[in-house]
């Protein structure tokens, strides 16, 4: 029973992924591991969908994970798994919100969860970075060093590196911007090769 | 029952107008729910954004349900979340399905090989953002180590890691308030 999976897969990480945003990748990747629904390469696409699209990335992901995995019906599932644990621990917390956000037990318990968190992200980056930048078949098959890395990309992610972080005027423009830049330069260097 | 519509319409406008999620939904929850609807006041939309920071799920689904329950109940609550919602899943499925159909094409293949470059980055600009926040000194970062490295190299579910930290920080916390 696919449906009673996805939802239970993504109840589980709506219930423990903290931060938002990227905090569901750690979570699809593990599901990818476990479930072989999806690849990692599929993984990254799904990503720059969901920060192209509107809407929250976490709920993007769900959906489009839930479509990739059972059509229609299995996006509506995934997305309602997600969705579930954050509207009941809310609801409850609403009730006695003073008390919560005074309560020294969370704030400790969040001094631990934050680093963690962010360690987990930066995990399923280098995840992504081992599929687009670099490239272990071709080392594998030719032996040379020099095919290990997908220079393109790595060209082109050092690009978008110091534009996103050191040019000024475009620091602030929107990732979506940067995305479709990125799609034109795969389509015009032919970045898969093919 | 027009309550409940209101909150579904109002918070499917603030999904349909947010790219991205976390702090770029702020402007749009700010726009709709305090100055058009005066459903609640600034204080009260940065309070329910800094809990929805710090609890399980998806911050914008979290502050959607808070604003939905302060209005209309437990009822509201789940309005307002299948509102702000809605759009992801229609968009998302109608793109997912697109995708799909022309996978194979060449030019699709060349664009998304260049994107996954681009997420890359964007990755990394996102770590570094909440790098500055959650690593404060060298007790967090430590934590940060042993779940990298064990993400990296052990085949665990994040989960342990996610209870495992929750329980380092408490306990952290309470020896240094022993040892002052």
């Amino acid at each position: 029973m696919i449906y009673l999976r996805l939802f239970w897969e993504f109840f589980k990480t709506g219930l423990f992924s903290v931060g938002g945003g990227l905090a569901t990748l750690p979570f699809i990747y593990d599901m990818s591991d476990k479930t072989g629904w999806f690849t990692y390469q599929q993984i990254a696409d799904m990503v720059a969908v969901a920060e192209s699209t509107p809407g929250p990335i976490g709920i993007n992901m769900a959906t489009y994970v839930g479509y990739t995995t059972g059509g229609v019906f299995g996006s509506l599932v995934a997305t309602l798994g997600i969705v579930t644990p954050a509207i009941v621990i809310i609801l409850i917390i609403a009730t006695c919100l003073r008390k919560f956000r005074d309560s020294r037990l969370v704030n400790d318990a969040f001094y631990g969860l934050r680093p963690a968190s962010t360690a987990l992200i930066a995990a399923a980056g280098l995840s992504v970075v081992r599929i687009s930048l670099i490239d272990t078949a071709a080392y594998k098959a030719s032996g040379a060093l020099g095919d290990l890395f997908c220079w393109k990309a790595i060209v082109l992610a050092a690009v978008i590196w110091v534009l996103t972080n050191v040019v000024n005027p475009t620091k602030k423009l929107h990732p979506i911007v940067f995305i479709a830049a990125s799609a034109v330069a795969g389509i015009v260097f032919s970045f898969a090769g093919v | 029952m027009k309550e409940l519509w209101k909150l579904f319409y109002t918070f499917a406008t603030v999904g349909v107008t947010t790219f991205g999620g976390g702090y770029a939904m702020l402007p749009a929850l700010q726009r709709e729910v305090v100055e058009k609807r005066g459903w609640a006041t600034e204080e009260e939309v940065m309070d329910w954004y800094a809990i929805g920071q710090c609890t399980p799920g998806v911050i914008a689904v979290n502050t959607a349900t808070f604003v939905g329950q302060k209005q209309k109940g437990v009822l509201g609550g789940i309005a307002a979340t299948l509102g702000v919602v809605f759009p992801s899943l229609v968009i998302i499925t109608i793109i997912a399905a697109f995708i799909r159909n022309f996978a194979d094409l060449p030019a699709v293949q060349n664009a998304f090989a260049g994107i996954r470059a681009c997420v890359c980055v964007l990755i990394l600009n996102a770590v570094v953002k909440l790098w500055k926040k959650s690593v404060v000194d060298w007790k967090a970062f430590l934590i940060f180590a042993v779940v990298f490295l064990g993400s990296v190299f052990l085949d665990l579910s994040p989960v342990l890691y996610v209870l495992a930290a929750a329980l380092a920080g408490v306990v952290i916390k309470s020896l240094e308030v022993r040892a002052k």
